[in-house]
């Protein structure tokens, strides 16, 4: 792990290395500066829409202009987007017009904002979308790979962004980024942990520590959750035979629910999910936050050993 | 056990001392926000003359008794403007001057943005932008229900307005003649990322209230005593919604804050805070 950046920088750069591509629009909702759109904005104003705070208003200017042709990338705290679920249901997914939304502050890590701000629910809600794809990246290299790979991509999208600083995994590994591939970090036959997000450093220490209790896991950044590498999740069910999930979202319906849906419907296997239990976050600094919502290395660690358990 | 309504507090409206509280809120919401090192000042110290003379001058609450049924409500819908909130709540008995430093600790009242949940005498959980005039709407309608004179004053932002479902409570409100229903609009300029101007015109603000039913009442929002004129005003209407449009600084008492988007959501570094300590009048130059 070299060095730390926020995954939202890496949507930023994104915009900015896409913009040579005269289909690219920018929108916004009052939030720029935090989602890093502004980078966009200020180098290319003629091709960025601010929409003030309105959400719902943002949502359907994109959907027409992917219908003109445009590629819009539409950006608010991940909770706002929220606001114009509808919209994007409606006017965006069910006509199949390739909007891409980004919601950034995604997660409990946001942190002293407070439970108004933190969005536990976002990655639930757009996978239920048909045809939308769902991405929560771990870091800043994989958020601008990622991110600059939808400008070809055939559908619509929600990607998650993070406020806090997550540890660079992917530089000098760019090649193995590819939108709905997860990616492998270990290959231990004994537990396999998939996490998004800034769960994946965490399940990373997470397997240091049980490889000195002798417990050897499989690791997977499963950066893409909707269509999610089911391939990738049978394998691991047959190298491991259990299964830990890991993410800074509800344990309803987001990453973990993705893969017990899978599990369910191939190879069932034991299955601990680490999320945040059915509850409402509140302000505390980012790391307190993954404390009080039982999210750190340790019950990380202690999951994959009650999957091991379970086998 | 049920004090005086804080409304008696101020009813010699003495203009001195609700300007001497208003000091003494802006310099909790510079150290809350310089503790915290993270939080919301501009909107706080734009909006806290209205909110002094508001609960000084006007509502009828009981700081012993904040979830008295019979009160009248106050929903802050911009509610990361919460340092302005906590210091007046703060000043007024709701809440002790020590949980002021609970802003945005882990466990603590004081929660980034307010919340019902958390804090005494907060009516609304808030922090996403355009949901307070509709709940105040739902307070108001409940008060009718219930024969009830209590009223329901709510506090936007001028950025806020943006959002459309404002306009559906504006519109919702005059349809049900909801006399009860006060709206408070802090006319700062400002919003998240920039000038109003920048982000979204708000054109005539005046004129759309008015196109929408409402009675419409202009206000500078840092003079004390047209401030406590205009409030009883909008507070007498009682066959329509009214709202107060008001003329504000964002930032307004510290310098490099005023009428800066930077000090929307960013707090002052130690050298900073000294300089607004002195220019609060709270420690000697
Ligand atoms: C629905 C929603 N969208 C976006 C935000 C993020 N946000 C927080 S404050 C703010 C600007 C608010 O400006 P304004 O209403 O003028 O408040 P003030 O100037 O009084 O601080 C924005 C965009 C939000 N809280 N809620
Ligand atoms: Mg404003």
């Amino acid at each position: 792990m070299s060095g730390m950046a926020a995954t939202r920088d890496g949507y930023g750069k994104a915009l900015l290395e896409l913009a040579e591509d005269d289909r690219v629009v920018v929108l916004e909702a009052d939030l720029g500066k935090s989602t890093k759109s502004q980078l966009f904005r200020k180098a290319h104003p003629e091709r960025t829409i601010s929409c003030g705070i309105g959400e719902q208003n943002m949502l359907l200017t994109a959907a027409g202009l992917a219908a003109s042709g445009y590629v819009p990338f539409a950006s608010t705290f991940a909770i706002f987007t929220e606001r114009a679920f509808e919209q994007m249901r409606n006017g965006v997914a069910r006509p199949g017009l390739r909007v891409h939304l980004c919601g950034s502050h995604g997660g409990t890590h946001t942190g002293t904002d407070g439970s108004s701000a933190q969005s536990i629910e976002d990655l639930a809600i757009y996978r239920t979308l048909p045809g939308v794809t769902v991405m929560h990246p771990a870091d800043e290299v994989s958020t601008r790979l990622l991110t600059k790979q939808l400008v070809d991509h055939p559908s619509p999208s929600y990607t998650r962004t993070a406020r806090n600083k997550t540890p660079l995994l992917y530089e000098g590994r760019e090649d193995e980024v590819i939108i709905g591939k997860g990616i492998v970090h270990s290959e231990g036959a004994d537990v396999g942990i998939v996490a998004c997000g800034v769960m994946v450093s965490k399940a990373l220490e997470a397997a240091e520590a049980l490889a000195n209790e002798g417990i050897h896991a499989t690791v997977v950044d499963m950066h893409t959750i909707k269509p999610l590498d089911g391939a990738l999740i049978d394998a691991i069910v047959e190298r491991c035979g259990c299964l830990v999930t890991a993410e800074d979202h509800s344990v309803i319906g987001g990453l973990g629910g993705a893969v017990a849906e899978h599990l369910a419907a191939n190879t069932p296997a034991p299955l601990e999910r680490v999320g945040v239990p059915d509850r409402f976050g509140e302000s505390a600094e980012a790391e307190e936050m993954l404390e009080i919502m039982g999210l750190t290395v340790q019950d990380v660690a202690n999951a994959a050993k009650r999957a091991m358990a379970r086998r | 056990m049920k004090g005086p309504p804080t409304a008696l507090l101020g009813m010699s409206h003495d203009i001195a001392m609700l300007e001497e509280r208003a000091r003494r809120c802006r310099v909790d919401i510079v150290r809350m926000v310089h503790r915290a090192q993270a939080g919301h000042p501009g909107g706080s110290l734009s909006e806290i003359d209205l909110l002094v003379a508001l609960y000084g001058t006007v509502l009828n609450v009981r700081p012993n008794e904040p979830s008295w049924p019979d009160r009248d409500r106050f929903v802050l819908s911009k509610g990361h403007a919460s340092p302005g909130m906590y210091a007046l709540l703060a000043d007024f008995g709701f809440i002790s001057h020590e949980d002021l430093t609970t802003y945005r600790v882990k466990g603590g009242v004081c929660q980034g943005h307010v919340d019902m949940k958390w804090c005494p005498g907060v009516d609304f959980s808030a922090g996403s932008l355009g949901m307070g005039l509709s709940f105040g709407l739902g307070c108001a309608l409940a008060a009718r229900l219930d024969g009830s004179q209590r009223k329901a004053w709510v506090m936007m932002g001028d950025g806020e307005v943006q959002e459309g479902s404002v306009w559906e409570a504006a519109m919702a409100a005059h349809h049900h003649s909801v006399g009860n229903l006060k709206a408070i609009v802090d006319v700062n300029g400002i919003q998240n990322d920039d000038f109003c101007e920048v982000q979204m015109q708000l054109n005539d603000l005046a004129a759309t209230w008015a196109s929408f039913g409402w009675s419409v009442t202009t206000v500078d929002g840092h003079n004390m005593a047209d401030i406590v004129e205009a409030l009883a005003k909008v507070d007498a209407v009682n066959d329509r919604p009214a709202v107060l449009l008001a003329s504000t600084v964002k930032g307004k008492g510290v310098s490099y804050m005023e009428n800066n988007p930077a000090f929307h959501g960013a707090a002052p570094n130690d050298d900073q805070f000294e300089t607004a300590m002195v220019e609060l009048g709270e420690v000697a130059a």
